[in-house]
């Protein structure tokens, strides 16, 4: 009987066909575990740490992209400050220059008519110059004859009295005339008298 | 007839005779049961007891259970993967990374194996009907032992060099040189045969000792039931001692799956990294 065979064996002494059989069974065993459960575990780590990882990596380029959106607005934000800055100094050196252009014009103007003014005054003065030689002369002839008593229009004609006296008068007044363009000096028949 | 049920109708006979020789407290025959089918292979006796049964049925459990755990590996695991794969990370992470080191990856599949084999064959001493652990036979245990003997000392050679490992291993460094005399035959006990053997008797004799310690109390218990004296009160008592047994049983056997475990990745780590 096997049982009197066991109370006699040494359980440390193992039969041999018992140590191949685990050695069969513990080598299929690590097979299974190295050829499929490992791989396919293995992979699974890898799987979900590459999720988190992915995860990670997903966040941070959204994080650089808003960052890369927040330094664009900002550097456009500056740039429409500088341009808004430049288009105002611009604005104020153009009406500058508007107000001095007008301002010149303005001064023209203002010289022009004043030039205008002179000339008409001078045209005015000419002709009453003109007109009062022409008048001075028949009243001093006239004056004269009366004084003399009898008429000297015919003598005066004749010898053109009138006009050297008057043209002397003239080289007077256009020597007086010469120290200013004071009307007043226009004519001055009394210094003469 | 299991050899427990033997025992059991040896118990049983005892009152049956009303004889004086008591109770016969269950033996070695235990762990040699009637061979269900008896072979030879070139030479070598196989006898196929139910103890080898059950090596083949929790081996083969084992596998289903985790090649069904691994098979559609996903990101978000099922329940199934979710288990398999916390035992296998127990190993990975636990073991293959932690105690054997920064090169200990490699091992995890190695040290799994290791891990759930053992682990298998452990919980069939507690599951009903088999109730006997095959690696209370101690053929099972010697064969893992001698396979982490070799993988060891192979391992150490190969990452060291032979002369490195084994100088360091007979000349420790940082020893007196007259230490030697003392340290340099513990060394060579230590690494070459006490440790597959201690490795290979702890997970052994722990299974031995768990299944003995059952059938005596579960045997105890119909026997002190059987009797009609005062002994019907410890009846009880034997019977909760062996429902309490069992659940120890229950954390020996993870104890021991994982000792060994941690052991052989030690031994690893010693023999991947340049001791001392």
């Amino acid at each position: 009987m096997s049982i009197l065979a066991a109370e006699s064996a040494n359980p440390l002494i193992p039969p041999l066909g018992e140590i191949i059989i685990g050695l069969v069974a513990f080598a299929i065993v690590l097979l299974v575990f190295f050829r499929f459960i490992a791989p396919r575990f293995e992979q699974a780590f890898r799987a979900r740490r590459e999720a988190i990882e992915g995860g990670i990596e997903r966040a941070e380029a959204m994080q650089a992209e808003a960052k890369a959106a927040l330094e664009q607005y900002r550097a456009q934000l500056a740039e429409a400050r500088t341009e808004a800055a430049q288009i105002r100094d611009q604005a104020r050196a153009e009406g500058q220059q508007i107000l001095e252009e007008l301002r010149a014009q303005a001064q023209e103007e203002s010289a022009r008519i004043v030039a205008r003014g002179e000339e008409q005054l001078a045209a005015n003065r000419q002709s009453v110059v003109n007109e009062l030689r022409g008048q001075i002369g028949a009243l001093a002839v006239d004056l004269a004859g009366r004084v003399v008593g009898e008429s000297l229009e015919d003598e005066a004609r004749r010898r053109g009295t009138v006009d050297r006296f008057l043209d002397s008068l003239d080289g007077m007044s256009a020597g007086g005339a010469s120290d200013g363009r004071t009307g007043s000096t226009v004519f001055v028949p009394g210094a003469d008298r | 007839m299991t050899s427990s049920a033997l025992a059991l109708a040896d118990v049983l006979a005892v009152e049956d005779t009303g004889g004086g020789d008591g109770f016969q407290a269950p033996g070695l025959s235990e762990f040699y049961p009637e061979p269900l089918a008896e072979f030879s292979l070139v030479g070598v006796d196989f006898a196929i007891t139910r103890i080898t049964l059950g090596l083949f049925v929790a081996t083969t459990a084992m596998l289903v259970f985790m090649v069904l755990a691994a098979r559609r590996p996903q990101i978000v695991p099922s329940k199934l993967q979710f288990v398999g794969e916390s035992g296998y990370s127990l190993v990975r992470d636990g073991i293959a990374r932690d105690v054997v080191g920064p090169k200990g990856l490699p091992f995890a599949p190695f040290l799994a194996a290791l891990f759930f084999f053992i682990l298998a064959n452990n919980l069939m001493a507690i599951i009903p009907l088999a109730q006997i652990s095959p690696m209370s036979r101690f053929a099972f245990p010697l064969v893992l032992a001698l396979i982490c003997w070799a993988l060891y000392i192979y391992i150490g050679i190969r990452e060291q060099g032979a002369g490195r490992y084994f100088k360091d291993i007979l000349f420790l460094p940082g020893v007196p040189k007259a230490m030697y005399v003392l340290v340099t035959p513990i060394e060579i006990l230590q690494n070459f045969i006490v440790r597959p053997f201690t490795l290979a008797v702890r997970l052994f004799a722990n299974m031995f000792a768990g299944h003995m310690l059952l059938v005596v109390f579960s045997l105890g218990a119909v026997y002190l039931l059987s009797r009609d004296n005062f002994s019907i009160v410890f009846g009880p008592i034997s019977a909760l001692m062996a429902i309490v047994m069992t659940f120890f049983e229950l954390l020996v056997i993870f104890l021991q799956a994982y000792v060994f475990t941690v052991l052989m990745g030690t031994y690893l780590n010693g023999s991947i990294e340049a001791e001392h």
